[in-house]
């Protein structure tokens, strides 16, 4: 199955980023391919380069970066929400790109099941 | 590009003014309405609220979204549906929602339709994909 990931939470509150990874995870080990992880509202969060948590805890931003380098997803930040949160190709992490909502509409669209994970 | 006509439903369900839910999933109908999908729109739970007529967001000193809210139909988002619970529990009258809109002949106004639960599951259930506010 096709599955396209919505994230609207930030990493480290919030588990949102943690489970919609361990999701992917999962489902990628089952033989499912992820297309696409859509980052919306505080969900740009996940995407920051600056991000630098202490050396005993997970690396959200980069977990997620080696997944899709791994496994070809499209890591999708909304260029709206990005912006209003000061989220900038200077500080993006490689290997996530700013897009607009169109992304995700064509996530839901294209992909069997459009997963959401947050508020 | 998209396959056009799929069914696609954008839920809102959070209260207006407090949080950009709202706003934002109007950006995501207006979206919806450009790649051509059959999309329905429900407004549930505290979303209902979106729809009390009157509301002035001046004072907060934020943009709002009433206008957008009173053109959906002129963005050719015709199917806009409210939980008749929803709205009963928070003492707004079915006839006081606002108008989405105007009839292009008539002139006369377009209010979402109110339905019950079980034809919203019904409608739920038909849905490809479902964006939730």
């Amino acid at each position: 199955m096709k599955f396209g990931i919505l994230i609207n939470e930030g990493p480290y509150t919030h588990q949102a980023s943690d489970t919609a990874y361990l999701f992917a995870k999962a489902a990628i080990e089952k033989g499912h391919k992820i297309h696409r992880v859509f980052f919306y509202h505080d969900g740009v969060y996940n995407s920051s380069r600056l991000t630098e948590p202490p050396q005993d805890d997970r690396h959200i931003v980069n977990r997620w970066q080696k997944l899709a380098k791994d496994h070809h997803i499209d890591l999708v930040v909304c260029v709206a929400a990005a912006l209003r949160r000061g989220i900038k190709e200077e500080n993006l992490q490689e290997g996530f790109r700013i897009s607009g909502l169109g992304q995700l509409i064509e996530s839901g669209i294209q992909s069997d099941r459009l997963v959401t994970f947050g508020d | 590009m998209a396959q056009k006509g799929k069914k696609v439903m954008v839920t809102v369900r959070k209260p207006p003014h407090g949080s950009i839910y709202v706003q934002e999933s109007i950006e995501v109908m207006f979206i919806f309405a450009t790649y051509e999908m059959d999309l329905s729109v429900v407004f549930l739970d505290d979303g209902v609220l979106a729809l009390h007529p009157g509301q002035d967001t001046k004072e907060l000193g934020i943009k709002g979204f009433m206008a957008s809210l009173g053109a959906l139909v002129d963005w050719e988002v015709t199917n806009v549906y409210a939980d008749r619970q929803s709205l009963k529990d928070r003492g707004i009258a079915e006839d006081a929602i606002i108008a989405i809109g105007k009839d292009d002949d008539s002139g006369a106004p377009i209010h979402p339709r109110v339905l019950d639960a079980a034809e919203i599951a019904a409608m739920m259930a038909a849905q490809h994909s479902i964006v939730s506010f």
